[in-house]
């Protein structure tokens, strides 16, 4: 299907061996300690009301309950948001959504605990609760103060230019349906210690986080995680509300407490992808240059702010995708709303920036009849001029109209667009639509100094290497890729190389694994280590061999010194008897990032990766079901360590983001109660929905930046590929009115949703 | 029945062993016993609803004298129901070396976070043991249970083409799906004298913390207990009746289990009718009738999961009686019936007669549906069932239709029968729609008038899967759509999304 394009080498994922024979340890597969005790949580049932009264009488008298947890053994801060200390725990007295958990219940089994739970009788008194962006907007209710993007005169170019378009449309939010779902287990240890295995994207705040819950020091809690059966986000802030509650029970009952949720109430508590809705006003030339770009967002934040500050300012951020905007004025409002609250997402605000702009393009592509595509590539940045981002960072690394341009060749775009327009004007019952949309995705977190990494390489004397770093793996083959950094540095097999458990105790004060950063930060951490250690190993060999340093070097389980040939294992054995240190710490700083979160100027960004995709679908007129055809994708993961591992996150990005915008539909009810909490009824792409004809290929391309081996990150940004998808649809329902009438179709498109756009253009 | 007729402990065969389970609570799921009391964390529990395929194993039985394989959830099966049968997980594939199946998923790059892959992986097992090369859309229907949220699938169906490729020791676990059947090895022996050395040969009788679970061999037993026990819940798949007990929490004090009763998994065929047996499983039953309508295949394959097909019965679905379930539009559109028994006595009841409000049948307290009867298409009737819904697999629908319709010789329609599922609160018949065009031209006039008459059949519900609106706008052109179909031998148009490709 793909050709690798490094030298580097397509090794399995480090784990694969053990998924496939079900020995990959979970969080919930640790052999559990005698006296292990399970935690259900008793969940408010009202969207925004005060709680009167709570009688939990039938709980204590149910079989195998040990224990309640409720606010008032909360010995700490009863807080665990990750920026603004406004998510609590457990309600204390007022409930702001229809799932946030009030009190807990321990018992002995899981079972008994979720009976237990269900017997509790709590009185409420409601409050005015508020689900509609709109009306939370005309409170003035946000969870944070509104944000604002402007570069140049947007309102005075709105007048200048030769066409006007506005509009409103919206895009849904996404439940990140980990298979996994989020879990703690917490084991208290001597001298009021506790030890943790949780399913996390961030031990190091969960570390802090229960430590501040329980009135611990730091140093007295130990996170470790192995891996996550998923994350996509949604286990970077929103892990810790079920690792506070296990702690706490633990420290409490100074036993073993377990908190797994089911998956109802996991959907039912957690935050989401925020939805967005989007007003805009937009000019441009009769060619389709884009003059002024007005944008107003109303995002979905729910009742608080968890992450929504840096969600939205990476939104804002990526509005211009891969376009020179040179005047524009967007306004960001984050709506509080009594519904969960919203949280990261693969992207992280970044594809609802985008799309915004991308469904722009789209209508003025209409608008003046012409192919979108050739709007797209009118407006893209160029390499040297018109590469100033609104936020003022210069685009260097530019590869956007030449990854464009290879992939409209190697789809053959335009011979299909004709194809399809021919099969259009001879099917009344089922359209075909085709769209190209391209990514251009800023790395590195917002916030300059979660930009660090560390590591630890140790050597032992038989030769084999075992790496700890601080990212966590959640199946994105992280610890594969930094085994493989520091098998490169050493010369030595991968096989050699093992990476363990993510441990606070081993490496202090990491980053989240987000941001799609993992690998560019812990890579280069894991990096430095090894080559300190290879450096000492250098320094010894010259000086024991009276050799020069630049003759020796490390190949193929090798070290060449000149003529003279050693085993790695016979050097490592030497070493250690002439006492070398043999491991080593390793640290790294993105370089270069400075940003202004006042203002939003700056470089936040240390490169950008680029990538675009060509979808084909098929809609059924009479149904509003779809069919994804065919898929083109083309990534830039610069010098990709792991070819094959790089186009499992394309593809997974790619599928994740069309079932986005498509079949992931949340639905709450008019009290604020989702209803979508369960895989029977929140619909993620299943096996039939990846296409007959799948092509995905790497863009031949070298991180311009030193990254680690010049490759780019590709957790995020491959999910933006995704909206080829949605405007594939949105060109098949505009071929019935023969594409003279904007689609008013918003995401997702659920079938329900395309045959009332199907519906309106046939009525207009 | 008597104590001493019974027996109490639950057997079945896990890797080579025979397993014996007494004194446990009878709605104890085998998720739960294998990662609770057998330590065999490879099988994940994602959803606990038999939605995401993360718990699926492999049970077996002896059909025709050989093993017979198909996957399941085991987070809604009780541990009670594997009794007498063979069971896989993802560890009973173990051995030096990796399994075909396992190699082709990390050749593939198969598995990311790892945690739906053992699911996958026994998806695939029954695949490998089953199906000779499969083509895609037999990879979709085999996989069509699983969710995966990372890889987007590609690797996996390609390890699911990959793994007839590998080569590793021949023996019975290792070797795939032959297109000529191949002799019984002596692994197959060896499980089939097991199987037969546990064969239930008196009625399963458990009794836990104030339940009851019974699972009797002879129907006239089973009727027997029915009748006896009014209030008992029956269970054949347990499809439904798990999600009770694990997301209702619900005690049942009294189950009886017809996976025993071999009489009810029979399926007859005379010159008019096909007659299929209670513990008959969607799999077996849409495959026998797709023989004989084989317009039906892409409903069928829309219908659940693989695994939730395996599992659950074609009568099971018509009993549970869900407004929303996919076999009984096309059931009550072929004027099916039911044979109805409570104790010794029998009676039959057409479908469309068996539904009487939300939830109600026309079912006395101690009577059972022991099976349902659907003629055969001697008339040569045209007929279709569509279903639509958010995704292709493994979804519930907004609308589910089904049409059998005859014309004279001057096309004249002379039979309807148009029943729709999602429209009111049980199935129903659309008797209004099908008066107005009995006697008339099967014509686009006549569609028309029937699109506006359907307004008179049904106001159907919004929730959470559709709009009120769009349910009627759907079942309206799904009507078109039939007409469509039944002229198509005069047009090379593509009407459905199935005949479509770039």
């Amino acid at each position: 299907m793909s050709e690798s394009v490094a030298n580097n080498k397509s090794i399995p994922h480090e784990s694969a061996h053990l998924h496939v024979t079900g020995d990959a340890a979970f969080a919930d597969d640790i052999s559990q300690l005698e006296g292990t005790l399970f935690i259900a949580l008793f969940t408010s049932e009202k969207a925004h009301a005060k709680v009167i009264s709570i009688d939990t009488s039938a709980v204590e008298a149910s079989p195998g309950f040990i224990s309640l947890l409720t606010t008032e053994d909360i010995t700490g801060s009863n807080d665990c948001g990750p920026i603004i200390h406004d998510d609590p725990i457990l309600a204390d007295g007022v409930v702001s959504y229809i799932g946030q958990p009030i009190f807990a219940v321990i018992a002995d089994s899981f079972l008994n605990a979720r009976k237990a739970v269900k017997k509790a009788k709590v009185i409420y008194q409601q409050l005015d609760a508020v689900f509609d962006l709109n009306q939370a907007d005309n409170n003035k209710s946000y969870v944070l103060p509104p944000m604002m993007l402007k570069k140049g005169d947007a309102s005075g170019q709105l007048d200048a230019a030769d066409c006007r378009l506005e509009g409103q449309f919206k895009v849904g939010g996404q439940e990140h349906f980990y298979l996994e779902g989020q879990i703690a287990y917490a084991v208290p240890k001597e001298d009021g210690c506790l030890h943790l295995w949780c399913s996390t994207q961030h031990p190091t705040e969960m570390q802090h986080l229960v430590a501040q819950a329980c009135q611990l020091d730091a140093n007295q809690v130990i996170v470790e995680m192995r891996r996550m059966g998923g994350g996509f986000g949604g286990k970077e802030s929103q892990s810790a509300i079920f690792c506070c509650i296990a702690s706490l029970a633990a420290k409490k009952l100074n036993r073993p407490v377990k908190c797994r949720l089911d998956r109802d109430d996991d959907m039912l508590i957690t935050g989401k992808r925020h939805h967005f809705d989007y007003d805009y006003q937009a000019a441009f030339d009769n060619d389709g240059k884009i003059k002024s770009l007005q944008l107003k967002m109303l995002v979905g934040s729910g009742y608080s702010a968890d992450l929504s500050g840096p969600v939205v300012t990476r939104a804002l951020c990526h509005v211009d995708n891969a376009y020179t905007l040179d005047h524009v004025d967007l306004g960001a409002y984050c709506c509080k709303t009594n519904t969960q609250s919203n949280t990261a997402f693969r992207g992280f605000g970044g594809p609802q920036g985008a799309f915004a702009t991308e469904y722009i393009i789209d209508n003025i592509a209409r608008c003046i009849g012409l192919d979108a595509l050739d709007v797209r590539k009118l407006n893209f940045y160029g390499k040297t001029e018109n590469n100033i981002t609104p936020y003022g960072q210069p685009v260097e690394d530019n590869v956007i109209n030449e990854l464009v341009a290879e992939l409209e060749k190697s789809s053959e775009y335009r011979s299909r667009r004709k194809k399809i327009e021919a099969f259009n004007q001879s099917s009344p019952v089922i359209k075909k639509g085709l769209a190209l949309t391209p990514v251009k995705f800023g790395i590195s977190f917002n916030v300059v100094h979660f930009n660090q990494a560390g590591a630890l390489v140790h050597i032992y004397t038989d030769g084999s290497v075992l790496v700890n770093h601080g990212g966590t793996e959640m199946g994105q083959g992280l610890n594969t890729k930094v085994a493989q950094v520091v098998a490169i540095e050493l010369g030595i097999n991968p096989k050699r190389v093992r990476a363990t458990a993510t441990d606070t105790s081993k490496v202090a004060n990491t980053s989240a694994t987000a941001a799609s950063t993992g690998s560019d930060l812990n890579g280069k951490a894991a990096q430095d280590a090894a080559r300190l250690i290879k450096n000492r190993l250098i320094l010894f060999l010259a000086e024991k061999h009276a050799i020069d340093k630049g003759l020796i070097s490390f190949a193929n389980d090798k070290v060449h010194l000149g003529e003279k040939v050693i085993q790695f294992n016979e050097l490592i054995q030497m070493a250690y008897e002439a006492r070398v240190q043999l491991w080593s710490d390793g640290f790294y700083k993105t370089p270069g990032l400075h940003w202004d979160q006042e203002k939003l100027v700056g470089s936040p960004f240390y490169y950008y990766a680029y990538g675009a995709s060509v979808s084909e679908v098929a809609i059924d007129t009479l149904t509003g079901e779809f069919k994804l055809l065919r898929a083109d994708l083309l990534h830039d993961a610069g010098n990709s360590i792991n070819p094959a591992i790089d186009l499992g996150q394309i593809e997974g990005g790619y599928i994740q983001g069309m079932g986005w915008l498509t079949t992931e539909e949340l639905v709450w009810n008019d009290e604020g109660r989702l209803l979508t909490h369960a895989p029977s009824t929140y619909k993620i792409p299943a096996v039939s929905d990846c296409p007959a004809e799948f092509h995905v290929k790497l863009f031949k391309n070298q991180n311009v930046k030193d990254s680690i081996m010049r490759s780019k990150a590709v957790g995020e940004p491959p999910l933006l590929l995704g909206f080829s998808a949605f405007f594939a649809i949105r060109d098949a329902i505009a071929s019935v009115a023969e594409y003279t009438i904007h689609p008013p179709l918003n995401a997702p498109a659920t079938a329900e949703e395309i045959l009332n756009a199907v519906d309106y253009c046939l009525n207009s | 029945m008597s104590v001493a007729e019974s027996e109490s402990v639950i057997r079945f065969i896990l890797d080579g062993s025979v397993v014996s389970i007494s004194n446990i609570d009878p709605s104890l799921t085998l998720l739960q016993y294998l990662r609770e009391t057998l330590y065999r964390s490879g099988t994940k529990e994602g959803c606990a609803e038999g939605d995401c395929g993360a718990c699926t194993v492999v049970v077996g039985e002896i059909v025709d004298g050989r093993i017979r394989l198909h996957s399941i959830n085991a987070c809604i099966q009780f541990v009670a129901m594997l009794h007498g049968k063979l069971l896989f997980t993802v560890e009973s594939l173990q051995t030096a070396e990796l399994h075909p199946v396992q190699q082709a998923m990390v050749d593939c790059h198969g598995s990311q976070c790892g945690f739906c892959t053992s699911g996958f992986v026994m998806s695939l097992f029954a695949l490998f043991k089953t199906t000779a090369r499969p083509d895609r859309s037999q990879i979709n229907d085999a996989l069509s249970g699983n969710l995966c949220r990372c890889t987007g699938y590609r690797p996996i169906i390609e390890a699911a083409a990959q793994m007839f490729e590998i080569e590793r020791p021949d023996n019975w676990l290792t070797q795939a799906a032959q297109e000529h059947v191949s002799p019984i090895d002596e692994y197959e022996s060896g499980l089939i004298n097991l199987l037969e050395s546990i064969r239930p040969e008196k009625i399963l009788y458990l009794q836990h913390s104030g339940k009851q679970f019974f699972a009797p061999l002879a129907v006239d037993e089973f009727a027997q207990l029915i009748e006896q026990k009014p209030g008992a819940t029956i269970v054949a798949g347990n499809t439904d009746v798990g999600l009770w007990v694990n997301k209702q929490l619900r005690d049942l004090p009294e189950v009886i289990s017809l996976s025993q009763v071999n009489e009810l998994k029979k399926i007859e065929v005379t010159d008019s009718e096909i007659i299929i047996g209670a513990g008959v499983s969607l799999s077996d039953a849409f495959t026998e009738l797709v023989r004989h309508y084989p317009e039906l295949n892409d409903l069928f394959r829309r219908f659940a999961s693989m695994s939730i097909r395996n599992a659950g019965t074609l009568v099971g679905n018509v009993a549970n009686g869900s407004p929303i379930g996919d076999s009984m539009p096309i059931l009550i559109a072929l004027n099916s019936e039911l044979n109805l028994r409570k104790g010794k006595s029998q009676r039959k009841i057409a479908l469309d007669q068996f539904y009487l409000g939300y939830q109600q049948k026309d079912c006395q307290p101690g009577e059972f549906i022991e099976s349902i009867r659907i003629p055969l298409n001697n008339n040569h009737y045209q007929l279709a069932s569509y279903k639509v819904s958010k995704r292709f697999d493994q979804d519930i629908s907004a609308v589910c239709s089904a049409f059998v319709i005859g014309l004279d010789e001057n096309g004249i329609i002379d039979h309807l029968r148009i029943a729709y599922g999602g429209m009111a609160a049980t199935p129903v018949r659309a008797k209004n729609t099908e008066q107005v065009l009995l006697g008339k031209q099967w014509s686009e006039a006549s569609v028309e008038i029937a699109r506006q008459k359907l307004n008179e059949d049904f106001s159907p519900l919004s929730d959470v899967r559709a709009s009120s609106a769009y349910r009627l706008k759907v079942a309206q052109n799904l009507i078109t759509r039939f007409f469509l179909e039944s002229q198509s031998e005069h047009s090379d148009q593509v009407i459905d999304l199935a005949g479509v490709s770039s």
